[in-house]
């Protein structure tokens, strides 16, 4: 057997896995792995410029691809730089292994330089975690963190490897695991046969269903499924933020985006529906809004991989433990081969009450925005380059206003298009998102929405750009505000703008990206909007900072009432409520 | 409501504190916890006790299955069940005192497991109840110091916990 290093067994196993990328920042107790990393040619090595951007590229890879990120960071604080990414991964379940060095063993606990207790900082955000103690256990422990992180409800793993496990001097014999077995773990599979044909016949019983689909089922990939199994029922589909994407956006059973600031027809019709379908969804607090007052007339079927996430908050009438994949699949074939058909004079009219509600107060219906003033509205940009990128795009975002006109007006019509940071709400996502994304599909059109607020949380990371030659667009909708915290404080504290103005700070977006060797490019007139959004869409090969100044009192509507409201009560302008 | 939960859990570093992580970090409540390796040194037995409604101790035990480390549990206080905790005390005995601490202790069938001229160190086993109880009898101001174990439990009958 091959005798290898614990730096050089580490790189080996990943190579043995399939990883053909890393997103890493170097350091001390990260170097034998580094050296070991120099010295082969299989995985490529992508230098970050903060290690916050390392987690979020590799989160974007994995999004747009389904494989597993990889981030490789140092002990200490590249450790600790790590944990945003970390969390935001584990709030949308996304896969990811993330090797830390740490000091060597026998300095561990004695505050020796750049040593955290990563295993620790990081135990809350990870859905498991391994502290390497012996070389040898190097193969087995990188085999079962990507098994653990890629299977059931997926999530980040960390990998802490301190230096002497690394050491080049000792060697020892390497071999792959080939099969795992961990007796403590076993993620879902089927979901039970009795329980998915006690939900069919739920749904078929349906008078006002509504399928409401989350990011699980994105991540499962279950799209295709879930299409079908919408379009064979011709029941009206909601996607929640993680899951845009899951169910084509331009169709015409869609609803639109539900929950905060979700459409009026998607709240309104989760509120009236008889029977909720939920796949890959959590039922989260973005979503139901108040949970006493959430759908009083539904019954609830609710497919997850994650029992936990089952009756959290909501109590299903009908659980299903199961992969998106599986469940459904069944679903579907037990109704190709069921006589029964929903009451389709019943659907009609439901659908007849959906269209009446679209008709009133959707965003699709009619503009629900300014249209003949002077400023650039936030909508129009999105719609822009809806248009422009034929709907094509992989489009990343950061958090805020612009994230939520990107979910409302960008329509998703494949899953894995749309990447955004949906459970933590991380600024700063966005750009080293669309790197990630970019390097998986160099040939595929990537464009960052963000805001000068978020951007300027990881902007370092226009320099992996260059470096990289990573030619993505960035198109900040520029409100010269931290827009969503604004809108808040307009709606609930009579517009006290505590600390959410920049004043005169900003700085020259254009000149700021040309530092940088890309191109940078302002609009400020509505008239020239079309025209510089196409020329700059235009350019393939370099990098684009397309910084929009958009008018800053816009607010994100429609937005449900808080605290204490439903599904159905939202504001749909500054003036008006339901 | 109190409910007992045994768990079996690898015995491997951080295991302990990933339980103990998850009731702070989901604002579950640990009343007692208790945890030691098992006949097979590979497995730790863990009983914890929580209380909760049923909804809350439903999510307690999903969210603990969901730990990697977790290989099965069992909510005890579902069925009929065996629990003990050991109480060591030290209790103040001089003169008159002595006899009557020592007749508690029978009746509470404990045992004086050490002895000076001014105290015992006594020695019961069996339900919180019973040692609250016994805690009781010996009256305030002769306990000089008290340690208790925890919970430990064990269903009854021929049901059991293990892999």
């Amino acid at each position: 057997m091959e005798l290898l290093s614990g730096g050089d067994m580490l790189v080996r196993a990943l190579q043995d896995e399939g990883v053909d990328l890393i997103f890493g920042y170097p350091g001390g107790s990260a170097l034998h792995i580094y050296d070991a990393i120099f010295r082969q040619k299989e995985i490529k090595h992508v230098l970050v410029r903060h290690e916050q951007g390392a987690t979020h590229a590799a989160d974007g890879y994995t999004r747009s691809t389904g494989k597993t990120g990889v981030v490789l960071v140092t002990s200490g604080p590249g450790a600790t730089n790590a944990i945003t990414g970390i969390a935001t991964a584990y709030m949308d379940s996304i896969p990811m292994v993330v090797i830390s060095g740490q000091v060597t063993s026998d300095k561990i606990g004695e505050d020796a330089f750049q040593e955290t207790d990563m295993v620790g900082c990081s135990r809350p955000i990870v859905k498991h975690s391994f502290l390497v103690k012996r070389a040898e256990d190097i193969p087995e422990v990188v085999k079962k963190a990507f098994y653990i992180a890629s299977t059931g409800r997926p999530g980040p793993v960390v990998i802490d490897v301190p230096k002497d496990v690394t050491n080049p001097a000792d060697r020892f014999p390497y071999e792959y695991p080939e099969k795992l077995r961990m007796r403590s773990y076993t993620p879902a599979g089927k979901g039970h046969s009795g329980q998915i044909r006690k939900a069919v016949a739920l749904l078929l019983s349906a008078r006002r269903p509504v399928i409401y689909a989350g990011g699980g089922v994105v991540q499962g990939n279950g799209a295709e499924l879930l299409t079908a199994l919408a379009q064979r029922l011709n029941y009206p589909v909601t996607n929640t933020l993680m899951g845009l994407g899951a169910y084509p956006g331009s169709d015409k059973r869609f609803l639109g985006m539900l929950g905060m600031h979700g459409t009026f027809e998607a709240n309104t019709a989760m509120h009236h529906a008889d029977v909720i379908l939920a796949v890959g969804a959590r039922f989260d607090d973005r979503v139901t809004n108040t949970p006493g007052k959430f759908c009083p007339g539904a019954k609830i079927i609710h497919i997850d991989v994650d029992p936990a996430s089952i009756s959290k908050t909501i109590v299903a009438d009908v659980p299903i433990v199961g992969t998106v994949q599986s469940v459904l699949g069944e679903m579907l074939e037990m109704l190709k081969s069921s006589d029964d058909e929903p009451d389709q004079s019943a659907i009609v009219d439901w659908w007849r009450q959906i269209d009446d509600w679209r008709e009133r107060h959707g965003i699709y219906a009619a503009p629900r925005y300014r249209t003949d003033g002077e400023m650039i509205m936030p909508q129009e940009v999105i719609k822009a380059v809806y248009d422009i990128t034929e709907g094509n795009a992989f489009v990343t975002s950061d958090v805020g206003q612009h994230q939520m006109f990107a979910a409302q007006y960008y329509l998703f019509d494949k899953p894995r298009r749309w990447i955004n940071s949906g459970g933590l709400g991380t600024m700063g996502f966005g750009l080293p998102a669309a790197l990630g994304v970019k390097i998986a599909h160099p040939d595929s059109e990537v464009v960052c929405v963000t805001g000068e607020g978020s951007i300027q949380m990881c902007i370092q990371e226009l320099s992996t750009a260059t470096q990289y030659h990573l030619p993505v667009k960035i198109l900040c909708l520029n409100n010269q505000a931290l827009g969503m915290v604004k809108q808040w404080q307009e709606m609930q504290y009579e517009g006290r703008l505590s600390n959410s103005v920049y004043e005169e700070s900003l700085p020259d977006f254009v000149k700021l990206a040309e530092a940088y060797g890309h191109l940078g490019m302002k609009i400020e007139r509505r008239e020239e909007l079309h025209d510089k959004l196409h020329e700059a869409f235009a350019i393939k090969d370099r990098t684009v900072f397309i910084d929009v100044y958009v008018d800053p009192s816009e607010h994100v509507y429609p937005m449900q009432v808080m605290p204490n409201g439903s599904m159905r009560d939202m504001w749909l302008s500054k003036t008006e409520r339901t | 409501m109190r409910r007992i939960i045994s768990v079996l859990m690898e015995n491997e570093p951080g295991a302990l504190s990933r339980v103990v992580g998850l009731f702070s970090q989901r604002g579950y409540n640990i009343e007692s916890l208790t945890v030691a390796p098992t006949e097979d040194a590979t497995l730790s037995r863990l009983t914890l006790v929580t209380i909760g409604n049923d909804h809350k101790i439903e999510q307690v035990t999903k969210n603990l299955n969901k730990l990697i480390d977790v290989v099965k549990l069992v909510d005890l206080t579902e069925g009929a069940h065996i629990e003990r905790e050991l109480l060591l005390v030290k209790v103040r005995a001089t003169g008159a005192q002595r006899d009557e601490v020592k007749r508690s202790v029978d009746i509470f069938r404990g045992q004086i497991v050490d002895v000076t001229s001014n105290m015992y160190t006594v020695q019961v086993a069996g339900t919180g109840e019973k040692l609250d109880a016994f805690l009781q009898a010996l009256g305030e101001h002769t306990i000089m110091e008290v340690v208790r174990s925890g919970v430990s439990g064990i269903a009854r009958g021929e049901k059991v916990l293990s892999i």
